[in-house]
């Protein structure tokens, strides 16, 4: 336990040694920023019954921002370590795999979480600035926080499967974009394709992280995304704990 | 320390290392040597569990280093060939980072990075980034991180390569002074490294152990087929027969030179050295004598010999 906290530490330390998170971390906020102005100005032009909160997690800034930014966080995990060479170290110092892999995740989602945490300010400041409430309760706050956060940490778990597969980091971003792409739009397949099946639109409606996220952020509690994005992630993360392992014997 | 039995590894096709089988003794240091490509640095990852054999056995300290390999690694301080370090820490706190993460932790993790800042001569540099040091630094903390946690076993792949020679030195020397206290297993390519650190010498080529001796006995094997050599004035046909009866003496060489000197070249069996009687006959004789001399083998010529030709 000691060993993995020691490894966690590393790995968050990591990511806030390098520029790269900063710059990250700036230009992410100055597109969170710039959706909050269009979400607002959107709310503006008439009455709606929209609120401040579930317009900020719909817009089309988000969701690029949001998917955009998730593979640059995982990227570097597993293939700068490959590339660098400290792959080597690492591996003879007396850790577990599923240390190193739980370390590795867990640190990219909590840099995730910084990302995000900016965003509370947004709606503290619009309330004080326009006395007008972001959103009528807690619901809609906890709700499309949490769906930020599960959505997240699958993708997070794709991305970390993808650098765990390749030691070239713009190899594991392309990875970790696509298939999290894919499966935003398999979401959306319906809107897309006319002769969809009622069976084939319940099925893909699983994927549809735009939907489980508008659901979210007007309030709505829904067991099965929470159970499916939960589940994926494990099994992801299972999959890159092999993945992981599996090197010894490909080298 | 060490036991391997038929250990090979195997890369897509090619064999890295066919059927090794040697051991080291607690307290020995071993020099690992062998051409480029020979199975050395694969041997090492495998005794580092960094790579799983294809097949045989290999164990560290008594710990199978394919099913007890935390055990193993908690045991063994690796450096590998190139020294992989993260650059953008300090090389204080990654001193600390790589000590935490093998076990050593609290009062005795300040105690021990203290300790090998000291060893490997890090203290100038200790609130450096690691990205910015020369590389001959890199290897010292690459040494130090080998270190921290006071293993049985030191496996080091080629320490010294890339140092400037004052730091060869030094890097020696501190080898040396380890070997006291540690088990050893070195790889180098350098000869004379083997020479001035090793107690054994293991000389693997093809993948397979071609010598297993001490640095004095291997240059020894060879010296015979150095041999001795001589310049003397007389007669050739004299000389000839003279050196010939010498005891030990295989085979002479003899070469007119200028005004009547002859130069002689010597070849003998193991463990002579005419050279003594050599000085005594030309004097019985009154042949005037001008040099005398043995060759030089470093264990280069044995390395040389050893690996193209196989056993000697």
């Amino acid at each position: 336990m000691l060993t993995f906290f020691t490894l966690l530490n590393r790995e968050i330390r990591a990511y806030f040694l390098s520029p790269v998170a900063w710059i990250v971390l700036f230009f992410f906020l100055l597109l969170t920023g710039f959706n909050f102005y269009a979400g607002v100005a959107a709310l503006n032009r008439g009455p709606s019954e929209v609120t401040v909160v579930e317009a900020f997690f719909n817009t089309v800034f988000f969701w690029f921002g949001f998917i955009l930014v998730l593979p640059l966080i995982t990227m570097r995990l597993f293939a700068e370590e490959y590339k660098m060479g400290t792959i080597e170290p690492l591996m003879t110092a007396p850790v577990r795999d599923s240390q190193v892999v739980l370390a590795k995740y867990l640190a990219a989602v909590f840099f995730f979480v910084v990302l995000w945490l900016p965003s509370l300010l947004y709606f503290a400041v619009f309330q004080q600035v326009t006395k007008v409430e972001a959103a009528s309760a807690a619901g809609p706050y906890i709700g499309a926080y949490v769906m930020l956060l599960l959505i997240g940490m699958f993708y997070l778990a794709i991305g970390c499967l993808a650098s765990a597969m390749t030691r070239n980091q713009i190899v594991a971003a392309v990875m970790s974009f696509s298939v999290i792409t894919l499966l935003f739009f398999t979401g959306l397949l319906s809107f897309f394709v006319l002769s969809v099946t009622p069976a084939l639109r319940e099925l893909t409606a699983y994927f549809s992280a735009l939907e489980h996220m508008s659901e979210a952020s007007r309030g709505f509690f829904d067991s099965r995304p929470v159970v499916f994005y939960l589940s994926l992630t494990f099994f992801t993360l299972f999959l890159t704990f092999h993945v992981f392992q599996s090197r010894r014997w490909r080298s | 320390m060490i036991k391997v039995e038929g250990l090979t590894k195997k890369y897509a096709g090619i064999t890295a290392v066919q059927d090794l089988n040697f051991e080291v003794q607690k307290g020995e240091i071993v020099g690992f040597l062998g051409p480029n490509g020979a199975g050395k640095s694969t041997t090492m990852r495998i005794l580092s569990c960094f790579l799983p054999a294809t097949s045989g056995r290999a164990s560290v300290a008594g710990f199978d280093v394919a099913s007890q390999s935390r055990e193993v690694r908690s045991r063994v301080g690796y450096m590998p060939e190139n020294v992989a370090l993260y650059p953008e820490m300090r090389v204080q706190e990654y001193l600390e980072y790589r000590a935490a993460l093998k076990g050593v932790r609290g009062r005795r993790n300040r105690q021990r990075v203290n300790a090998v800042k000291e060893l490997c001569n890090l203290r100038d540099v200790e609130q450096k980034l690691i990205g910015a040091l020369s590389k001959g630094y890199r290897q010292r903390v690459g040494l130090a991180d080998a270190l921290l946690h006071d293993p049985d076993l030191l496996i080091l792949d080629e320490p010294t390569i890339g140092l400037d020679p004052n730091q060869i030195r030094q890097v020696r020397q501190l080898i040396k002074d380890l070997g006291k206290r540690h088990t050893i297993l070195l790889s180098t390519h350098i000869l004379t490294e083997v020479e001035m650190t090793c107690t054994r010498v293991l000389i693997i080529n093809k993948g397979r152990i071609a010598a297993s001796d001490t640095p004095e006995a291997l240059a020894g094997r060879v010296r015979t087929a150095g041999g001795i050599r001589a310049e003397i004035r007389a007669d050739a046909a004299d000389l000839q027969a003279a050196l010939s009866s010498l005891p030990g003496v295989r085979k002479v060489e003899v070469t007119p030179l200028e005004d009547g000197w002859q130069g002689c070249l010597l070849r003998t069996d193991a463990g002579h050295d005419p050279r003594a009687a050599i000085a005594g006959l030309t004097a019985g004789r009154r042949w005037p004598l001008r040099e005398l001399g043995q060759e030089q083998v470093s264990l280069e010529r044995v390395f040389a010999e050893i690996t193209q030709a196989g056993e000697i």
